[in-house]
């Protein structure tokens, strides 16, 4: 992994810095570049007030010197935990409504079942906005499948709680949607059962083997790549195809994509919006 | 350049809305009430395409203002977006069943208020 450029940085020293970067790398697969200091304080912090450390490089200390798991969860999951709204990169959702969705409806006729997967799902906001969507488009008697994963044990509790605050969902959900499908209750907007039952939510590190998972029609694997290296990244997109459905579709986040890490995916356009197909 | 129109008796508020649409090309220009508001509609001759209003102002709230317009067929396609402290379900039907077509809770940010617009389909 890339220990270079390690910064003399307030608050963390360059030993402390390669010690996180190699400790969250072994644990998450994540990559963090020299410059990223200010998303260490930004993500540590919290941790630092709660434990009572002076520093980041007190919670070095600490964690070389502890085998105390919780602690050392707690910072993994603080650095690998990603922001994410309802209808994220709107266009995708679009295409999936008009275009792809429909040709699957038709394509499953006979079964009636489809079966989805958000590989990165964080708090939950992209696995129900799809379940709304399915919902929106009279699939509510059909045998739909839908898996959120996330190596965030904290972020999975939270997804399945469906349980989000008023800035979540005044952001790129439709007033529509927050009417018909989620309850008020305090500050705090509640989805309804009808959507969180649809939804199964696992803790899942998307390093590890996914010949268990699938076949999917759809696979969601959006704004997380980004975040591995070269061969971490061709790894996990081998192990996505082959957890797709031929002809299955893939959906990245709008800066990612799988050339040259994994070719056999037929990049296909449906408006602004890339979606990779499974040979 | 399309024209939008931001209504709020505040005026740090129509301060900030206006700057967010400016960024987005929109020639914006604002009315302290739905009375005032109506009037410059009438004043701009069907040149707005798009108008950020709040709900609870003096003379003429924004629920009002949103049933005058919408009773005006002239109005059908202006995009309407309530942009309000009123945060109860009922309210936002209520806001929704009178034409208005999207709605965001204050406080907002200008993301919450881009990736509504882009929902619309106003802005790329």
């Amino acid at each position: 992994m890339p220990l270079s450029n390690a910064p003399a940085a307030v608050g963390i020293n360059p030993e402390s810095y390669r010690f996180l970067q190699d400790y969250v790398y072994r644990e998450s697969g994540i990559v963090l570049d020299g410059d990223k200091q200010y998303l260490l304080e930004a993500r540590l912090t919290p941790i630092l007030r709660q434990r009572q450390l002076a520093s980041l490089n007190d919670l070095c200390a600490l964690l070389q010197a502890t085998a105390e798991a919780p602690l050392k969860r707690q910072v993994v999951e603080a650095m690998t935990t990603h922001e994410t709204f309802f209808f994220r990169e709107a266009a995708q959702f679009d295409a999936l409504r008009t275009t792809v969705l429909p040709e699957l409806i038709q394509l499953h006729q006979d079964t009636q079942k489809l079966a989805f997967w958000s590989a990165a799902s964080s708090f939950g906001q992209e696995a129900y906005t799809l379940a709304m969507l399915l919902l929106e488009m009279g699939l509510g008697g059909w045998k739909i499948q839908i898996l959120g994963t996330d190596l965030s044990t904290q972020a999975v509790e939270r997804a399945r709680a469906g349980k989000y605050l008023q800035i979540e969902v005044n952001r790129g959900l439709p007033a529509a949607y927050l009417v018909k499908y989620f309850t008020r209750v305090g500050l705090d907007w509640q989805l309804k059962d009808e959507v969180r039952k649809m939804v199964r939510y696992e803790a899942m590190d998307l390093r590890q083997s996914m010949r268990t998972l699938g076949p999917f029609d759809i696979v969601f694997c959006r704004n997380v790549l980004i975040y591995f290296d070269i061969e971490s990244k061709k790894k996990i997109l081998t192990e996505l195809r082959g957890t797709l459905f031929r002809g299955g579709y893939l959906l990245l986040g709008g800066s990612e994509t799988t050339l040259n890490l994994a070719n056999e995916f037929e990049r296909k356009m449906f408006g602004p919006a890339a979606f990779y197909r499974a040979p | 350049m399309s024209k939008a129109m931001v209504v709020d008796d505040s005026k740090a508020i129509r301060m900030i809305l206006s700057k967010t649409l400016a960024e987005f090309g929109y020639e914006v220009c604002e009315a302290a009430n739905g009375r005032e508001a109506l009037v410059v509609f009438e004043r701009e001759k069907d040149s707005i395409s798009l108008v950020l209003v709040d709900w609870n102002m003096p003379q003429m709230d924004g629920l009002e203002f949103v049933k005058e317009l919408r009773a005006d067929p002239r109005h059908s396609s202006v995009i309407l977006m309530m942009v309000t402290t009123e945060t109860e379900v009922e309210q936002m039907v209520r806001a929704l069943e009178a034409g208005a077509n999207e709605y965001v809770m204050k406080p907002f940010t200008k993301e919450i208020i881009a990736d509504k617009l882009r929902m619309l389909g106003v802005v790329q």
